[in-house]
């Protein structure tokens, strides 16, 4: 029978944690614990003793992971670096998926793979959904600035949305750039002149 | 045009990467650069070794603790110049303000020996100092002054704490006092959380703070791409130096997509004119942060091998082979080679003593003559690093 694994999982967003959570529990039969307090991180951590640490790879608290990860006290269970050190293409699929993995020392490569694996395909859909909301974010704030210079343009010379959306069209088409450049150095212009 | 991902954290020090897009010194030179806001160091170091973006901006330790083996197993990162000096500042909680202020302490931000002893007096037991990451200028500087200012090893607990959340840190009591980039100590002064006691630059005069860093492989797979790089930044730097546009890239800087603060915030630290108490206190620091003046952006082998002495120290390391390993990764070959035809001044030498020049100073150049920044410690420290084949070049 081989031991349980501890799994930590940092993550402040309940509705991001949860899912990584159950998709870790269909891994194999682990405890799983949330970490979703991220002040006193390094203490947390060190006092779970956890065999595995999963953390989204841009969270800034993975520098405190860092120095726990060094740390190597005769208290501190030395919390070793990274996936399996011969398994680069593992390495990078966590990477690119936004994973980091820190592993205790001394764990087989084949306990830590599935594991892996399974958070691997958890942030990939997470990764998907935040950059669809990024883009649609994106896409909501040129359309308000495109909107505000078409009223500047209205009320400055008079005319209708139309036209207004046809000079903005045009004035984007001759200098190269997008509409939503254009329409944020006219917004700008005018806050200027006071208009 | 070629495409060059770059990475970058938040921070006034992350201006000749932005600069160099936003200024069009890269485009001069063909590169089309994608900037990437990273939210942690650690980060960072994995993306680059990942091949998930071709160049960071890095703290200067990082790269030296990778040579010694700490940290995971990546492909082999170099250093190819160094983007700053200086731009930390040290911040202490306002229970410590208050206890100096009672002292009569004058909070002059420009005497570390003063304000090491006057710190003494008015701290007892453990002091914990927020630092942005294990690997950091910032823990350097800290461990050096306060060791000299009476503090005992055990009562110095570095801690590392994300710079944005530096503030948060100090006001919840996780510790007393930080150590960090700009616009992040200033950040907490405008929040009334912090006073700030030192710049960086008064603890050592030149202390290298960041670093351009790109993966070995593709400086060799790419050495074109790499040169018209370091060209791109370093001539930023150069615009940056001059004291009339520092309010322009503070202005830049603040833009949402990069860090996406007050730009009041930013041309505190960029313009050497910092706010050190919540009350308001203005003082001015002119040295504070430096990009290419003096040759700032030579990435001395000598700082490489103090580094590495002073990681493997506190990692338990033998000190040699960790000197000479970090030596090879700072390529001031790579400097002397694409940097030479845009005009850089270049030192005669790659290594030399460290923290030997108390004021600027006009030395031999490889053509002519140069001015070096002073780089004195408060305490008139120096380091003498080893000499050998890699000192060479």
């Amino acid at each position: 029978m081989i031991k349980k694994l501890l799994i930590v999982v940092v993550e402040p967003d309940p509705d991001r944690a949860q899912p990584i959570a159950d998709g870790l529990r269909e891994a194999g039969d682990h405890d799983i614990r949330i970490i979703a307090e991220q002040s006193g991180l390094a203490r947390q951590v060190a006092e779970l003793r956890p065999d595995i640490v999963l953390i989204d790879i841009a969270n800034p608290s993975r520098d405190v992971l860092e120095e726990l990860a060094l740390a190597a006290g005769p208290s501190e269970r030395p919390v070793a670096m990274f996936v399996d050190r011969s398994d680069e293409q593992m390495t990078r699929a966590a990477i690119e998926a936004g994973i980091s993995a820190y592993v205790v020392d001394g764990l087989r490569p084949e306990r830590i793979k599935p594991i892996l694996d399974a958070a691997i395909a958890r942030f990939h859909i997470f990764q998907q959904m935040r950059a669809e909301l990024a883009a649609t974010r994106a896409a909501l704030e040129e359309r308000k600035i495109i909107d505000r210079a078409k009223a500047v343009l209205m009320k400055a010379r008079g005319i209708d949305e139309e036209a207004a959306y046809a000079i903005l069209r045009k004035a984007a088409m001759d200098q190269g750039k997008r509409m939503a450049e254009i329409a944020q150095q006219l917004v700008m212009a005018a806050g200027l002149l006071g208009r | 045009m070629t495409r060059l991902r770059l990475g970058y954290v938040p921070l006034i020090d992350a201006a000749p990467l932005i600069i160099a897009h936003e200024l069009g010194f890269a485009a001069e030179e063909g590169l089309q650069l994608d900037l990437i806001r990273l939210g942690a160091w650690a980060q960072s170091r994995d993306m680059l070794g990942a091949g998930l973006i071709d160049a960071a901006h890095m703290l200067v330790p990082m790269p030296v603790a990778q040579a010694m083996g700490l940290g995971p197993a990546l492909p082999p990162v170099d250093l190819v110049m160094f983007l700053s000096h200086g731009g930390q500042a040290v911040a202490i909680d306002r229970r410590i303000e208050a206890r100096l202020r009672d002292q009569g302490y004058p909070f002059d931000f420009a005497d570390a020996r003063a304000a090491g002893q006057a710190l003494r007096r008015a701290v007892e037991g453990p002091l914990r100092i927020g630092v942005p990451f294990i690997f950091s200028t910032q823990s350097d500087l800290m461990s050096h002054w306060l060791l000299l200012s009476g503090f005992a090893p055990d009562d110095i607990r570095l801690v590392t704490v994300p710079p944005p959340m530096m503030a948060d840190s100090m006001a919840s009591g996780e510790v007393d006092m930080f150590c960090v980039g700009e616009p992040w100590a200033s950040f907490a002064v405008e929040r009334g959380i912090a006073a700030l006691l030192l710049p960086g630059v008064s603890i050592w005069a030149a202390p290298p703070e960041k670093g351009l860093v790109l993966r070995r492989d593709l400086i060799q797979s790419r050495p074109e791409q790499t040169g018209a790089l370091m060209r791109a930044v370093w001539r930023a730097g150069r615009w940056l130096d001059d004291p009339d546009h520092r309010g322009t890239a503070a202005e830049i800087l603040s833009r949402g997509d990069y860090l996406n603060l007050p730009p009041e915030l930013a041309s505190r630290g960029l313009g050497g004119r910092l706010i050190v108490l919540p009350s308001g206190e203005l003082r001015e620091c002119p040295r504070f942060i430096a990009f290419n003046a003096g040759a700032a952006s030579f990435p001395w082998r000598s700082i490489a091998a103090l580094m590495a002495s002073r990681i493997a120290a506190r990692h338990g390391l033998a000190p040699e082979p960790a000197m000479t390993r970090a030596m090879a990764h700072f390529r001031t070959d790579l400097y002397r080679e694409h940097l030479r035809p845009a005009g850089a001044a270049l030192p005669g030498a790659s290594s030399r003593i460290e923290g030997a020049l108390r004021e600027d100073r006009m030395v031999a150049a490889e053509k002519g003559q140069m001015i070096l920044r002073a780089d004195g410690f408060f305490d008139g420290f120096t380091f003498e690093p080893p000499i050998g084949t890699s000192s060479q070049n």
